[in-house]
């Protein structure tokens, strides 16, 4: 009778690790408190911490006779922002991320939708491989590729010239904002190696919207007298739309922040990553340098909050 | 009739999803090529010459040596540190519900989403902030709040697939908290657990804008490529450098994609 004194259940154990293990199990909420206390500070004060402190110094200003930073509360360093040179740098990184974008997005669809629908077996397995490798290849040896490549006395001249069509390069280049000296230091060699670096980022979320496109859609569309023209305006296109907007937030975001790539290929105007770069290094005027990151912040802010409500994150 | 002539590819697309591949793939066995050329000064195709003495001068440099081995130190501790810390978040995350989930994910995130010369600007103007020095634990500390997403989605998509019951028969059959981890869940997780981490090596050793304002004076490899980049010394060298680059990134991205292909999601598709 004495055994239905105790409780009937499994005696607590013994050990140190034993009575850890049964405290933890009576307090499931200091168990997790332990588990993510590591994770949480790392990340929660000191990334977040050292990002708001950046953001902090953007409402600081330079002074401008001693080069020391002023701690006082001021929009001024905002209002050197907005002035003329530093919009035209706002404006014309914009403008890349979008063309480079929409590029992307026509470059990748095709790949997407063959591996989504038609690769079968090996075929998908090579086309899935085909993606991820590049997508994983060191970032600077694919813009050295193409350094190599878009170089004066590079392939791609060389390709030109025996096809007899220099003429045609030299046209290109003699146009006056997308041309210059050779490609590899024109707004046209920029934007390439920016869409052949993003491209894997827009191929992959598109290829995952388009697998969940069920076949017999494709086929009602047909039969109900669609042309494939119609099909994909009026039935793959807005199927596909989360997935490419998903995408176009990486070839956005990435463009608006990249300095290494316009540095190396590219015309010397500058571009905000490379704005923020200098300022912060030679011009050693922190505060307008995070003022500038401020700006991809905002416009990535506005991209995402619209991306949602598109129903871009399922597609992610 | 009419679905089969739909379900045979139309040509337009075999061409253009073949185009699109080789114009991801070209420039890469390129750099192959260029690895063998004899021209030193320039980058003239076709090469004049083909010669594998650029191995041996490549092999001689000590300073390819130094940024080689800063750069497989650092990708190691990093990916430590994220493995540590990623499967801690996930493990929270995936097993339990709480007030705040869905921060968490987004906060785990952020480093990978944000434009890298954010978080890189941020991180130095804290330690400029708090008088810390750069040095190669400045650096560590850079890759690691990256990489830390990699191993969480790899562990949170494992994490999901463990049935609730397999935990419970566990600990109704005797085992402690502790047992339970060493016997179930780790066997469960171990290789979503190692494709995230030859993912986080991967993406730590290719980094270089978070790099270039942790880092100080010292040289990781991708730091050590782009100076060849913007200041080109030695191109040869610099030729036979980008081609071992990325061979031996194929190895970890080839290695991920096998531990985890039978699973619902694939390693890598959230770089």
């Amino acid at each position: 009778m004495t055994a239905f004194a105790e409780p009937l259940v499994v005696a607590e154990r013994r050990g140190p690790a034993g009575r850890l293990s049964d405290f933890f199990w009576k307090h499931p909420h200091l168990l997790l408190m332990i588990m993510l206390a590591p994770p949480l500070i790392w990340l929660g004060v000191v990334y977040l911490g050292s990002l708001f402190a950046l953001l902090l110094q953007s409402f600081f200003s330079i002074d401008d006779f001693s080069g020391l930073i002023n701690y006082e509360f001021t929009l001024s360093t905002y209002r050197q922002l907005l002035s003329e040179t530093n919009l035209d740098i706002i404006l014309r990184t914009v403008l890349m991320a979008a063309t480079v974008t929409l590029a992307s997005a026509v470059i990748a669809f095709p790949i997407a939708y063959y591996a989504a629908r038609y690769a079968q077996g090996k075929w998908k397995v090579l086309f899935y491989l085909g993606v991820m490798l590049p997508l994983w290849s060191s970032y600077l040896v694919k813009i050295y590729a193409w350094k190599l490549i878009l170089a004066k006395e590079g392939i791609l001249t060389w390709f030109f010239e025996k096809l007899h069509l220099m003429w045609l390069l030299d046209a290109w280049l003699a146009l006056p904002v997308v041309g210059g000296n050779s490609l590899s230091v024109s707004y046209t060699g920029t934007f390439i190696v920016f869409v052949y670096v993003w491209l894997p980022f827009m191929i992959l979320p598109i290829q995952a919207a388009l697998e969940r496109v069920q076949g017999n859609l494709i086929e009602a569309s047909s039969d109900l007298g669609g042309t494939p023209a119609q099909t994909f305006r009026y039935v793959l296109f807005p199927l596909a739309l989360p997935g490419i907007v998903a995408g176009s937030i990486f070839t956005f975001s990435l463009t608006l922040g990249d300095y290494i790539i316009p540095q190396i290929v590219g015309s010397s105007r500058l571009f905000i990553g490379q704005a923020v770069y200098a300022q912060q290094g030679t011009a050693g005027n922190i505060p307008l340098a995070a003022a500038f990151t401020v700006v991809p912040i905002v416009i990535m802010g506005a991209y995402l909050f619209m991306a949602k409500r598109m129903g871009a994150f399922d597609a992610l | 009739m009419r679905s089969d002539r739909l379900n045979r590819t139309p040509m337009g697309l075999k061409i253009a999803a073949g185009v699109g591949l080789a114009f991801l793939h070209l420039p890469i066995l390129l750099i192959f090529l260029y690895a063998f050329t004899t021209e030193e000064k320039s980058y003239q195709f076709p090469p004049p010459g083909l010669t594998t003495q650029w191995f041996a001068v490549a092999w001689n440099r000590p300073d390819v040596w130094a940024a080689l081995t800063l750069s497989v130190k650092v990708a190691s501790i990093a990916t430590a540190v994220a493995l540590v810390l990623g499967t801690l978040c996930a493990a929270a995350v995936s097993q339990t519900r709480f007030f705040g989930r869905e921060t968490i994910s987004l906060l785990v995130i952020l480093p990978i989403a944000l434009p890298g010369i954010i978080t890189g600007i941020a991180l130095r103007s804290a330690f400029s902030m708090a008088d810390i020095p750069f040095s190669f634990w400045t650096i560590v500390l850079g890759h690691a709040t990256f990489c830390i997403v990699v191993v969480y989605n790899n562990a949170v998509a494992r994490f999901r697939r463990i049935s609730g019951s397999l935990i419970e028969a566990s600990m109704d059959l005797g085992a402690d908290g502790f047992q339970t981890f060493r016997y179930i869940i780790l066997p469960n997780i171990g290789t979503a657990l190692l494709a995230g981490g030859m993912l986080a090596f991967a993406l730590s050793f290719d980094e270089v804008i978070v790099t270039t304002f942790t880092a100080g004076q010292q040289s990781t490899l991708p730091i050590w490529m782009l100076e060849e980049l913007i200041r080109p010394r030695q191109r040869p060298v610099t030729n036979v450098v980008a081609m071992v680059v990325v061979l031996v990134t194929f190895l970890p991205i080839l290695g991920a994609y096998y531990l985890t292909r039978d699973g619902d999601q694939i390693a890598g598709a959230g770089k």
